[in-house]
């Protein structure tokens, strides 16, 4: 009876553990988007935003999209050949790229790259004090800290999505024409024909959401750290499970609406 | 006038404030002196509003913190942090004219710079040092950038935090007749939080110890060495044996 209370107990402080780290995230978030649409607005430190999570995040996105491209038009060959369906390469990677691959990759790479760095920043800042100094120099942390990245993840990741998916596309292409023996100008007509309006919009809308989800986490952490080296690298390493995680899940609520669409 | 009444402040089980009260005339400086973890940085803080009290009230010029309109109630304080607070990203002139870059203190660039360079020589920093980054400078070259930026906006009031931790003596003698010229031609509010007795003797017009969670003792710098409070005495002449119990 003891060790099944027990169990009991460690069961329902778990879940209420988690019930209230999601309502203290729920509100950070509400407070952000909050803070996003009241003055005063820090235009420069947007565009550093801008550039960190976007034109720098360029190479990675790049690189893991091309590679993935190119892995999938190989596999899909390779399974497609058992039942003598190779020719659906090009289809089958441009919507499996567009509407699935493409968003998750980037946000995955988004979570590893942007993710850490802000989370570890700020949590930096706060263990040295220099949150604090922000609030006495009449700055407000969300406003100068917050906002200015969750914008930038909500505006440059669809971008990068949408980057990344022509990339994979690209590698794919490359390895259907150049290894797999595929007609250059049929295979990006089948690309083009295969692919509609309703792929691109899920595509760069779970590209904003994870965006939301990959920034509003590094800040969460950032911001919540504990006391010296230690707490940054446990922030850092909260940020990121979290970011994962939930973009992985937000992947699958948005994949069923888009489903049922 | 800054006053602190009965003010009291717990993390979870520990409580550490436990009935502050303490006054701080306008144009005076207070020095808090008291032993690690004693909650003198909270006290300052509480003044602030980056730690909120869990009871008790602390006024400035007989309004409630608390209640006072952010901004306007911010832009009256400077503050020198422990570690400097130097924000790494900005080169050191725009950490000095922080606050005359943005908000309602705001002034065009190349005069923000101006003052900014202005300040820096005050604190004995030379120009050149305006466009490095704070990870190029040394600790006692950061808290001068960090003491510039505290006058920077030339504040009624200001706090300094530990202003000689981490110095060599010969530093911590030229930060503490910095800080005690400036707060005397400013004619500014000082509040400082040591446990250096030769910043205490530096800086201060009167001195309060927090000890226990209340004002042990409080009164003028030159009543110090006579005031036959036992804590006090042990704790300016950094004695082992007394009533406050050392941690081995």
């Amino acid at each position: 009876m003891n060790i099944l209370t027990h169990f009991l107990a460690a069961i329902g402080h778990t879940v209420l553990g988690v019930l209230a780290a999601m309502g203290r995230i729920s509100i950070f978030a509400g407070q952000t988007l909050g803070h996003m649409v009241r003055p005063p607005i820090y235009l420069k430190e947007i565009g550093h935003a801008l550039l960190s999570v976007g034109y720098f995040s360029l190479p990675v996105v790049g690189l893991t999209a091309f590679f993935t491209g190119g892995a999938l038009a190989l596999q899909i060959y390779s399974g497609g050949a058992r039942f003598n369906a190779e020719a659906v390469v090009p289809q089958i990677v441009a919507i499996g790229m567009v509407r699935e691959l493409g968003p998750v990759l980037v946000g995955l790479m988004i979570a590893a790259r942007v993710t850490s760095s802000i989370a570890a920043e700020i949590a930096t800042m706060k263990v040295t004090e220099q949150i604090d100094a922000l609030v006495t120099l009449s700055t407000h942390p969300m406003k100068h800290l917050t906002v200015p990245r969750v914008l930038a993840g909500l505006i440059m990741v669809p971008v990068l999505v949408g980057i990344g998916d022509i990339i994979g596309i690209m590698g794919g292409y490359i390895v259907g024409t150049r290894s797999l023996g595929f007609n250059s100008a049929a295979y990006l007509q089948n690309t083009v024909n295969f692919i509609e309006g309703l792929d691109i919009i899920s595509s760069l809308v779970k590209g904003a959401a994870f965006g939301f989800i990959a920034t509003l986490m590094g800040c969460y952490y950032g911001m919540n750290t504990s006391r010296g080296a230690a707490g940054v690298g446990k922030a850092t390493k909260g940020a990121v499970e979290a970011a994962a995680v939930l973009i992985l899940a937000a992947n699958f609520l948005l994949t069923t609406v888009f489903f049922s669409i | 006038m800054i006053e602190l009444r009965d003010v009291h402040k717990a993390f979870g089980p520990k409580k550490v404030l436990k009935g502050v009260n303490l006054s701080i005339p306008k144009g005076t400086s207070m020095v808090v002196i008291g032993g690690s973890g004693t909650g003198k940085s909270i006290c300052l803080k509480s003044v602030l509003g980056l730690v909120t009290p869990d009871s008790g009230m602390i006024t400035l010029d007989g309004q409630d913190v608390m209640r006072a309109e952010r901004d306007s109630f911010l832009a009256r304080f400077g503050m020198l942090f422990q570690g400097g607070a130097l924000f790494d990203s900005l080169p050191v002139w725009q950490n000095v004219a922080f606050r005359l870059l943005r908000g309602s203190l705001k002034r065009p660039k190349a005069e923000a710079r101006e003052i900014a360079i202005e300040k820096l020589r005050r604190v004995g920093l030379t120009p050149d040092v305006a466009d490095l980054f704070p990870a190029e400078l040394s600790g006692g070259m950061q808290k001068r950038v960090g003491l510039a930026r505290a006058i920077a906006a030339e504040p009624e009031i200001i706090f300094f935090d530990e202003p000689t931790t981490g110095l060599d003596p010969i530093m911590s003698g030229v930060i503490n007749e910095l800080i005690r010229e400036i707060v005397t031609e400013m004619g500014a509010t000082a509040m400082t939080i040591t446990h250096d007795m030769s910043s205490v003797r530096a800086i201060a017009d009167n001195v309060a110890m927090l000890h226990g969670g209340v004002i042990q003792w409080t009164g003028p710098v030159s009543q110090m060495d006579a005031s036959g409070d036992p804590y006090l005495d042990q704790f300016i002449h950094g004695r082992a044996e007394g009533p406050i119990e050392a941690v081995r």
